[in-house]
């Protein structure tokens, strides 16, 4: 009598699966919202963030590399740290813990005075485009800094310049927007589907007098609970998939990663939003309330969270408040396994966190839950 | 155990500074139909939901169909039926789907034919596939009576059922209700109404959160030592309104044709009706107590007294 049956969890379930077919509402939900999103957002957003993490390997120590390391700070568009070996840069590459590398090549210095106007190769992590673009623009400017150390023979009337930026867009070399929005709208759509509609199925119950009966009735609190999930995590992943689908069809999304490895990051991901979700519902007493909690969480996650600026552009502060929402996190993971080919290693550091979020606030639902009225 | 299917002493629940049920003793014998009245607001549903472990009591303790009403609310759960002041089934279910909803939540056997036989018991087989929110008052009462009794529960407690349902409807709603309690099933129904009151075997006068006063109808009325004049003439409105601020008057109140005055203090009474009789508009005689009578004297004296 006091464990979990099957038998009910699954009455609940049959009973909850009917509702949500016939809710007009919801079907609605599920297939244009996401599609909306998906062309709306594709376009609609522009920053200008600096201090961009930049990395540089630096195999040449002359004054000039010294003197265009300074140029990129006082641009203010890059903070500047030494790397010490290639694999150490393209591993914080694809971690994100650098959106640039900038190569300077052995006898770089020595090609400059020669008028050889040599490449400096400029790594950048294309993934989002918006992030770098004002970044790469000002790289232009900055290639007559060397002009006043030149050799007098190259100074006044060279036709090229002392050195030349290439810069090597990684991941999304043709920089489009929509295939940084793509994961990131996975991760909101997602959010969506399961905080919200799993938020208002529960104080729905209790809104129309419902919840009495069920309360009422012999079930635990568990089979309910499951129940009135389970169905969003199905939809969840049908919106996931028509995303991802509709992105490589119109939008010639690449897929570098695993796509099982993603689908087990969101489950996750989908767990903490459910539980979120959970305690929404448990902490307000009716729809309205529940939708501004909902609302309230929302908000920051897609504003903070780098869904919709660049993550790197905001203020310290605002980036440690983002670090708190699990969409954060899985909106990485995300961009990491598609765009980049993340794998296991690449995508753990992102998803502790979540499982933290999760706990912690699992915790709070169970502090709060009554099985009765009271 | 102790006999009784309810049994509870000294039951006690306040919301914040509001006490709602103040020590409440209540026991009923099996196969009872126990009618419970009281102004909205006097503890009615608090006591119901107390009795089928929705609301934890503050004080107090008892059994319900021998369980422990603190301890055991799980095993209570499973063998009452509880129907619930607003229609609490899903509106976007079907009548079938509800029925076999609530047979596998409670885990019947041969949920099929259990639900096939409470949808002939409540004659709701016209209504098979028709959403929940498209029925008649009279109907979402009858589905949500026949998904109470689904499982066979040996108490019965409903709260307010026929709000709001028009009088036909009652009445075969209160036909089915004495078809379950004569096939051995407890009932404790709360109402309004006084036709329903008298088709109880028992009722029980809830006012603050105390039982003001039980027994059998007749009983009740008796009881209460009241005394009910009707006069019958023209000028009756005018006269109810003089009257009801008359000394020894209780209450006064126009029913078609006739005036209806009650009071406990048979002097004072006939005093005050004898101002009129000088006018010889009206002729008065005295009638039997009607039930209704009987509690709006409860209601006003338990307002005087608080």
């Amino acid at each position: 009598m006091n464990s979990f049956s099957i038998q009910r969890f699954l009455a609940v379930l049959r009973k909850e699966w009917i509702q949500v077919r016939r809710d007009p509402l919801t079907l609605r939900f599920i297939i244009v919202l996401p599609l909306m999103q998906l062309f709306l957002f594709g376009y609609a957003i522009n920053s200008d963030p600096k201090h961009l993490p930049t990395g540089v390997l630096s195999a040449d120590h002359s004054n000039y590399a010294r003197r265009i390391i300074a140029a990129l700070r006082n641009s203010g568009y890059y903070d500047v740290r030494e790397m010490s070996s290639e694999a150490e840069a393209d591993r914080a590459l694809a971690d994100g813990d650098v959106l640039f590398v900038l190569n300077i090549p052995p006898n770089f210095a020595r090609s400059v005075d020669r008028g050889e106007s040599p490449n400096l190769l400029m790594d950048a992590d294309a993934t989002d485009p918006i992030a770098i673009g004002n970044a790469t623009a000002a790289l232009a400017g900055l290639t007559s800094v060397l002009d006043r150390d030149l050799p007098p023979s190259l100074r006044p009337n060279s036709p090229n310049p002392a050195f030349r930026f290439e810069i090597h867009a990684r991941y999304n070399p043709e920089q489009l927007t929509i295939l940084n929005t793509v994961p990131g709208l996975i991760c909101i759509v997602l959010m969506f589907s399961t905080l919200f509609l799993t938020t208002l199925s529960i104080t729905r119950e209790r809104e129309r007098g419902t919840m009495e009966n069920l309360l009422a009735m012999p079930l635990r609190p568990i089979e309910v609970m499951l129940a009135k999930i389970v169905p969003y995590i199905v939809i969840g992943y049908i919106q996931i998939l028509l995303i991802i689908a509709t992105s490589v069809l119109v939008f010639h999304l690449p897929i570098r990663g695993s796509v099982p490895l993603l689908m087990f990051a969101l489950f996750l991901f989908i767990a903490s939003n459910l539980v979120l979700g959970l305690t929404i519902s448990i902490l307000s007493t009716n729809q309205m309330q529940a939708l501004q909690f909902a609302q309230f969480t929302l908000l920051p996650s897609i504003l903070i969270s780098g869904f919709m600026f660049p993550f790197k552009g905001m203020p310290i502060w605002a980036q440690w408040a983002g670090e708190i929402f699990p969409v954060t996190h899985m909106l990485r993971i995300a961009r990491g396994v598609l765009l980049k080919g993340n794998g296991i290693p690449d995508i753990l550091p992102e998803l502790w966190p979540i499982a933290l979020f999760t706990l912690v606030i699992a915790v709070i639902a169970l502090w709060f839950y009554r099985e009765t009225l009271d | 155990m102790t006999g009784f299917v309810i049994d509870v002493h000294d039951l006690r629940k306040s919301f914040g500074p509001h006490v709602v049920v103040d020590h409440l003793n209540l026991q009923m014998a099996a196969g009872e139909i126990c009618g419970f009245l009281g102004a909205n607001g006097s503890g009615k549903t608090t006591t119901i939901r107390m009795l089928c472990g929705l609301l934890v009591p503050d004080g107090g303790n008892g059994t319900c169909l021998g369980f422990d009403l603190l301890h055991e609310p799980q095993r209570i759960r499973r063998e009452i039926g509880y129907m619930t002041q607003r229609f609490s089934f899903y509106d976007d279910l079907t009548v079938k789907e509800t029925l076999d909803f609530v047979a596998a939540v409670y885990q019947l056997e041969n949920r099929d034919q259990a639900v096939a036989d409470i949808m002939t018991q409540m004659e709701l087989h016209g209504f098979t596939d028709r959403l929940a929110g498209q029925l008649s008052g009279g109907w979402k009462q009858r589905l949500a009576l026949a998904a109470c009794v689904l499982h066979q529960p040996k108490l019965l407690l409903l709260d307010e059922p026929t709000a709001g349902v028009d009088a036909a409807a009652r009445r075969e709603f209160w036909d089915l209700i004495h078809d379950l309690a004569s096939e051995g099933l407890t009932v404790l129904v709360s109402t309004h109404y006084m036709d329903e009151a008298e088709r109880c075997k028992r009722i029980v006068y809830l006012s603050n959160g105390h039982i003001i006063t039980q027994g059998a109808p007749d009983d009740v009325r008796r009881s209460a030592h009241l005394i009910v004049f009707e006069g019958r003439g023209t000028g009756l409105d005018a006269a109810a309104h003089r009257l009801r601020h008359s000394a020894g008057v209780e209450a006064a109140a126009v029913f078609g044709g006739t005036l209806r005055a009650a009071g406990t203090d048979r002097a004072a009474l006939q005093q005050a009706i004898a101002s009129f009789d000088q006018a010889e508009t009206l002729s008065w005689y005295e009638v039997e107590p009607r039930l209704e009578d009987v509690f709006i004297h409860l209601l006003t004296t338990a307002k005087a007294e608080t």
